[in-house]
């Protein structure tokens, strides 16, 4: 056993850290937040000169072959300075679906474009009435000649307002809620009926209300086998839960800093209120819930090759517990800080409304709770 | 014991009822219903109309133009106006420096503030804290100088709610630096058209414009705006502080708002059924309604406690507390019934001239928004902490 990074992975920490605090400082993000498209176009190339683009890609591609701990790091990092550009939607969740599923040509076309930052992807999958469970798709792809046409209505998708290709998933056969017959397209984000409504969330992000409506596309659109996606899918939300809860470790941790610097500083009656025990205390249980969620968070990026039911509990396990924890953490930062906390004006409160609405990305506690319910008794 | 409503009390409740189906405008109800953002006026216009009732200044005695209810019947009102969707009444006047200068004030300020505030003429505003005095409020600095007949005020206030609004503010400011740090307040009214204020806003988490800062810079206030003697301003922030409050537990708001949530959840589709049904919700709002009726009943002891002619003390802490985690437990599973629609923060949409279309369900727009807007609940009107400190100390004697 060793809990220690390895000199590649350390490496890889400190480009992420040295990145965030010299340029992401908060005045700089919340320029990013007000500009027109919601993230930095020069902090994307700088991402790709970096080669942070490339972590979850082979080396063959260009990529750095990066596992869960590569991309823990990398997030983790994202965390602290609450990075909104689109990593998770882009690298995440859609480079490693198209990895995955991609023929050599589909993968020529569109690895280099995403590790260099030319290309941006966002992945349309949950539904209206989906919530936040992935294989209830009603958005259908029907058989056109030897291509296909989409219709349906996609939800909340992050990043899907700026994004030039959608990742959509879409159901060739079977009913709405099951496994199979679900497949993945590729559809250029301005194709003739495909609409996108864009708007910010409150965590700082980017979406989309995405309605296809007809749209035709060719049979090099689908990747991978008509049908089948569901497996290489959970893979990649496997993989973008452990940055989730990575992203939500780095930020509880400066919330925690911060939060321990203020209680240091702050006067009342004379003395820091850092010096009152009824502070102390639950100073103490942030930083265990810090831990806990730092711990669940290696275990969640070092399950990603056990089988799958094992890796799925344990990554319900670690997006649950990031979703409690979360947000105790969040809510005492803001109450230990008291007026100040509810300021925009106080970095800490942007780091507590990251910290809670994580929990609404890619499944909330209970919804994990649910899964690790039903896999309670895999071994 | 008998938990139920006297034969009278019933009967003032269905008068109460009566009058808020008729006059309470249906345009207001439904915007607070709704969560959207009141303007200053829908409260005046809301005031208005309580005033031509004579139901306007519910803890004023009747020679001055309250209502002279017991504390059942205040609670009742209360209750009912939550319940039916009425707006808050702006507290700063009415509830909060109308007592003070009842209590407190010279004729001639009575004469002149008193019927201002039941016309709602004037909109008041609290400076209290400073940023060095939030919950250690005595160790304000604020400065008041005499000269002549008029105070030179110079400092500043924060948090200042709704100042954007205000005509007029009541101080505490310090008179005698030298004095020890209680002694040397003295509680002033200030008109906020003075030469010298200066109003900023500040912007909370949610994009709201609630609270300001206001400077004071030179300020020249009239002597006969001193409220009770210079330097004794402590007896009467302290008067305004324990003041009767029996809204504090938030009872007819929780009430409203968990009514509102199970509706929801009765909407929302979860794993292919409503979420209302999904047996984890399902407990939960059990646990908040479970809650909530153990504060009621905690709020109606200590109501009943009054109305027997006990004085309300340190109890009203606990209501404090109870009340504003529940409130805020409840903004948090509004939040979660939203599921992924929860994320979206159309800030326009808040707004109750917004005509544009929703992103996802429309009660979604204002969830995430008022969960971390009700953040302040525990901060501000004494915090919780400060609240805990209150009982520890005057009801466990430690
Ligand atoms: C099952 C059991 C086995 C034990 N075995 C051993 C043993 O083998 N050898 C041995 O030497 N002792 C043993 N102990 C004794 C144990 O170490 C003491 O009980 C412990 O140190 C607490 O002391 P106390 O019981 O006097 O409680 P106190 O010290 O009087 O504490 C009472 C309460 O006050 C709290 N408290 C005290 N000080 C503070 C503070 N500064 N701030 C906040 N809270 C505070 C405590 O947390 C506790 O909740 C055992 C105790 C138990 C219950
Ligand atoms: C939305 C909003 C509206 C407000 N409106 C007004 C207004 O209209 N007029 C006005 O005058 N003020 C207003 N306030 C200010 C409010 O009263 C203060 O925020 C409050 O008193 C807390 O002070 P503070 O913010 O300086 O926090 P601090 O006093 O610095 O407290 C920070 C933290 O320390 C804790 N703490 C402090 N002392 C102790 C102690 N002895 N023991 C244990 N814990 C302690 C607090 O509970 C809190 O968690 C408003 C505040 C908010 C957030």
């Amino acid at each position: 056993m060793d809990f220690k990074l390895s000199d590649e992975q350390r490496m890889l920490e400190e480009t992420v850290g040295r990145l965030v605090r010299d340029t992401y400082t908060f005045e700089t993000r919340n320029k990013i937040l007000e500009s027109e498209q919601g993230f930095s176009a020069d902090v994307w190339q700088q991402f790709a000169e970096l080669g942070l683009l490339g972590v979850p890609f082979s080396e063959e591609a260009g990529g750095f072959n990066g596992g869960g701990a590569e991309l823990m790091v990398v997030a983790e990092g994202f965390g602290r300075g609450l990075v909104v550009e689109p990593y998770l939607a882009t690298v995440v969740l859609c480079g490693t679906l198209v990895d995955k599923l991609g023929s050599d040509q589909q993968k020529e076309a569109l690895v280099p474009a995403i590790i260099g930052g030319e290309t941006r992807l966002s992945l349309a999958l949950y539904e209206p009435q989906g919530r936040y469970e992935h294989n209830r798709v009603a958005t259908s792809a029907k058989k056109d000649g030897e291509g296909y046409v989409l219709n349906g209505e996609k939800a909340v998708v992050i990043n899907g307002d700026s994004a030039d290709q959608l990742v959509v998933i879409a159901r060739t056969s079977g009913a709405e809620d099951d496994r199979d017959g679900l497949s993945a397209f590729l559809v250029d984000g301005n194709a003739a009926g495909v609409s996108r409504r864009g708007y910010p969330t409150i965590d700082g992000l980017r979406a989309a209300e995405v309605v296809l409506k007809d749209v035709k596309v060719g049979a090099d659109a689908l990747l991978g086998a008509e049908g089948q996606a569901i497996d290489a899918l959970e893979d990649s939300l496997a993989l973008g839960l452990v940055a989730l809860c990575a992203e939500a470790s780095g930020a509880m941790e400066v919330a925690c800093d911060q939060t321990l610097e203020y209680i240091k500083e702050r006067q009342q009656f004379g003395v820091p209120i850092g010096k009152f025990q009824a502070l102390q205390h639950r100073m103490v249980e942030m930083r265990m819930e810090l831990e806990k969620v730092r711990s669940i968070t290696m275990l969640a990026a070092c399950s990603l090759n056990e089988s799958r039911e094992l890796r799925d509990k344990r990554l319900a396990a670690a997006k649950a517990q990031v979703g409690k924890s979360g947000r105790r953490v969040a809510e005492e930062a803001i109450q230990l800080f008291g007026g100040m906390g509810m300021m925009e004006e106080t970095p800490i409160s942007h780091y507590a409304k990251r910290i809670v609405m994580i929990d609404h990305h890619l499944g909330d506690s209970e919804y994990h709770f649910g899964r690790l319910e039903s896999l309670l008794d895999v071994e | 014991m008998d938990i139920n409503f006297t034969a009278e009390e019933a009967a003032f409740r269905d008068e109460v009822r009566a009058f808020l189906k008729d006059k309470l405008p249906e345009d207001i109800s439904r915007k607070v219903k709704e969560h959207k953002r009141l303007g200053k006026e829908d409260t005046v216009r809301w005031q208005k109309i309580l005033n031509e009732q004579g139901w306007l200044a519910l803890h004023w005695p009747k020679e001055y133009g309250g209502t002279g209810w017991s504390p059942i019947q205040k609670h009742i009102f209360e209750e009912e106006c939550a319940e039916a969707g009425a707006p808050t009444v702006l507290p700063f006047g009415v509830n909060m420096v109308a007592p003070v200068i009842i209590k407190f004030g010279t004729q001639e300020q009575k004469d002149y503030y008193l019927p201002r505030i039941l016309k709602s003429e004037d909109w008041w505003c609290q400076g209290y804290s400073e940023p060095g005095a939030g919950s250690d409020l005595a160790s304000l600095k604020t400065r008041a100088v005499r000269e002549g007949d008029h105070y030179v005020v110079n400092g500043q206030k924060t948090w200042t709610t709704l100042g954007q609004h205000a005509d007029m503010i009541f101080c505490l400011v310090r008179t005698d630096p030298d004095a020890k740090k209680q002694e040397g307040i003295s509680f002033l009214l200030i008109d906020m058209n003075t030469p010298g204020i200066t109003v900023r806003p500040l912007i909370t988490l949610d994009g709201e414009h609630e609270v300001n800062e206001v400077f004071f810079d030179d300020v020249k206030v009239p002597v006969e705006n001193l409220v009770g003697e210079e330097n004794k301003g402590w007896t009467c922030a302290k008067y305004l502080l324990t003041f009767e409050r029996t809204g504090i537990a938030g009872v007819g708001q929780s009430k409203a708002a968990l009514a509102h949530l199970k509706q929801v959840a009765a909407q929302q589709i979860s794993n292919g059924r409503p979420l209302i049904e999904d047996p984890h919700f399902r407990r939960r709002l059990a646990d908040v309604e479970m809650e909530l009726m153990s504060l009621e009943m905690t709020n109606l002891r200590t109501v009943a406690a009054a109305e027997a002619g006990g004085v309300p003390g340190a109890e009203s802490s606990f209501l404090k507390i109870m009340g504003t985690e529940l409130r805020q437990e409840i903004t948090h599973l509004f939040r979660a019934a939203a599921g992924p629609y929860a994320l979206p923060f159309l800030n326009e949409a808040l707004h109750d001239d917004f005509d544009g279309n929703y992103v996802g369900p429309e009660f979604a727009a204002s969830v995430s928004a008022r969960y971390f807007n009700f953040r302040k609940l525990s901060i501000f009107g004494g915090s919780n902490e400060i609240q805990k400190n209150i009982i520890s100390k005057m009801i466990l004697g430690l």
